[in-house]
């Protein structure tokens, strides 16, 4: 009998190193990355720092340096284990920390990677709600359902995401070439078109940025004073993919990369995507605010302004675009749960997931808290296997310990993990310190006591 | 065929991105904007697939 197992295991290597003949150009991840990060989400981002009161100083230095960061450890952190061992972030914790740690791992990987792409499906969705006059609102609870046809246009748009996702990385990759340049030229249009509208047409209107300063002063009348200083627009722009880079989420994106240089491709998504991108989206509200004094960010209605039909088929497109990528990876995590079901069934898993999270609008409404917090859950594991491959065998200790010894469990990277995590998780929800500030010292101390449980611990193993 | 396929692809792009700039400098009303920009990206949609995103990745799945 041929199953939809065992081609799809072999095709998508999730349990070997991808061999040569699968080795991808740069060209691939160049589109892959342009599509995934000009997102949807990015209409929702963006407006938030005009909401809290960013200057547009401020935010254009503060997004290119965030930015450049989140590029370097993109390229320096995550491409030079991604080709040097070529195996799925999943399997490289199942050999390094153990089977039964890797799989408590991977569903909560799994489950945040739905909840992100549910964000995404609520945006396409709310884009797609517009000409069909079925609002996106946002109900006080935070698993509250939107409008009964809302919900249903959620299901509609996530059923779709996730058959395409189903389909593989193949798949992902041309849809996300296809539309990652139109995309970049729809959200340049977008921020023009609304520079435009808020009258700023000259150098000199464009240089004393009152269309932004207004815009600010009308939200903070409206929602009290607020700041967003420089180092938080950086740490917020280096940090909100940090489950991508320093969680080393991305090893099974660049796993697939011919040479290093591959990864360089992110800078697109970055420069374009959380760059232009968010500066353009938090436009196109201070236009809406100059428009019709309305300064709730709904990222359909927001692109339909600007745009008209356009704007609306660029929300539905970067949202779906982004949500693919991100629902692969989280059937890949479920797979490694049940590695022998298919990937393909595990991405419509996750897909169903993902598709519930975004029937709630108020989770999507809390994405910028989410990243955060997501990147300091999962952050930390990516130390465990930085220390593993650069450093374990050069102070005489063994790399991928829990395979040599037949563990399921590796102790070291249990405490080294759920320490920070708890830590982390502490100082946001109680002592509420922006979620973004905690990814990095989380990664270090997880890297630190994972090196110095492992001196104590580990027993000696044949090689 | 991939040649002229691509040709239209960059008019096409250009059809999205050119009538915001001549909106800003006044040549264009908001409504031609949209309209062009609309028909630009049906234009991409049905050009873009004939040449883009094929070749490298489909020697993926005939593994």
């Amino acid at each position: 009998m041929t199953t939809d197992n065992q081609p799809t295991q072999v095709n998508e290597y999730e349990r070997e190193p991808v061999p040569p003949k699968a080795h991808l150009g740069a060209g691939k991840f160049w589109g892959m990355y342009a599509g995934e990060h000009a997102a949807g989400t990015e209409f929702m981002i963006g407006p938030l720092f005009l909401a809290a009161g960013a200057s547009i100083q401020d935010l254009i230095f503060g997004l290119l340096l965030g930015n450049i960061f989140a590029v370097l450890t993109w390229r320096y952190l995550v491409t030079p284990i991604a080709i040097g061992k070529r195996l799925t972030l999943y399997y490289q914790l199942e050999r390094i920390a153990g089977g039964s740690l890797t799989k408590c791992y991977n569903v909560v990987n799994g489950v945040l990677f739905c909840f992100l792409a549910g964000a995404m499906i609520t945006v396409s969705a709310s884009a797609v709600g517009v000409p069909f006059n079925i609002h996106y609102t946002v109900p006080e609870a935070t698993f509250g359902f939107g409008a009964p046809s809302f919900t249903g246009l959620v299901v509609v748009v996530g059923v779709i995401i996730a058959v395409v996702a189903a389909a593989g990385y193949q798949a992902v990759a041309r849809v996300a070439n296809i539309a990652a340049p139109w995309m970049i030229a729809i959200f340049a249009a977008c921020g023009v078109v609304s520079l435009v509208q808020m009258e700023a047409t000259s150098l000199a209107a464009l240089s004393e940025g009152k269309y932004w300063s207004d815009a600010i002063a009308f939200v903070q009348e409206k929602e009290g004073v607020q700041a967003f200083p420089f180092w938080q627009i950086v740490a917020f722009a280096w940090l909100c993919n940090g489950a991508m880079h320093f969680g080393m989420a991305d090893l099974s994106i660049f796993r697939f990369a011919r040479s290093a240089s591959s990864g360089w491709a992110p800078s697109i998504g970055m420069f374009l995507g959380h760059y232009m991108g968010w500066i353009c989206a938090a436009l196109l509200l201070a236009a809406q605010i100059k428009l019709s004094q309305d300064h709730s960010a709904n990222p359909g209605a927001l692109a339909w302004g600007a745009l008209g039909w356009t704007g609306i088929i660029c929300v539905v497109i970067a949202g779906w675009t982004t949500a693919n990528p991100t629902i692969y990876r989280a059937g890949l995590a479920f797979q490694g749960v049940m590695p022998t079901c298919s990937r393909k069934t595990m991405t419509l898993v996750a897909g169903a997931v993902a598709t519930v999270a975004g029937a709630f609008p108020n989770l999507s409404a809390q994405l910028l808290g989410f990243v955060g917090t997501y990147g300091t859950i999962l952050g930390p594991m990516g130390a465990i296997v930085f220390v593993d491959y650069y450093l374990m065998k050069k102070i005489g200790l063994r790399d991928d310990y829990a395979v040599r010894v037949g563990s399921s469990v590796n102790l070291a990277a249990l405490v080294a993990w759920l320490l920070p995590v708890s830590i982390g998780l502490y100082l946001i929800f109680a002592k509420g310190i922006f979620a973004a500030y905690a990814v990095i010292p989380a990664w270090l101390a997880c890297g630190v006591i994972y090196l110095a449980l492992s001196k104590l611990t580990q027993k000696p193993v044949p090689a | 065929m991939k040649n002229l396929a691509k040709i239209i692809s960059f008019l096409a792009l250009a059809a999205s991105l050119v009538p915001s700039l001549l909106y800003f400098t006044g040549t264009i009303d908001h409504d031609a904007v949209k309209w062009t920009a609309l028909a630009g990206t049906i234009i991409w949609f049905i050009s873009t697939p004939l040449w883009a995103g094929q070749c490298e990745i489909a020697d993926t799945s005939a593994n």
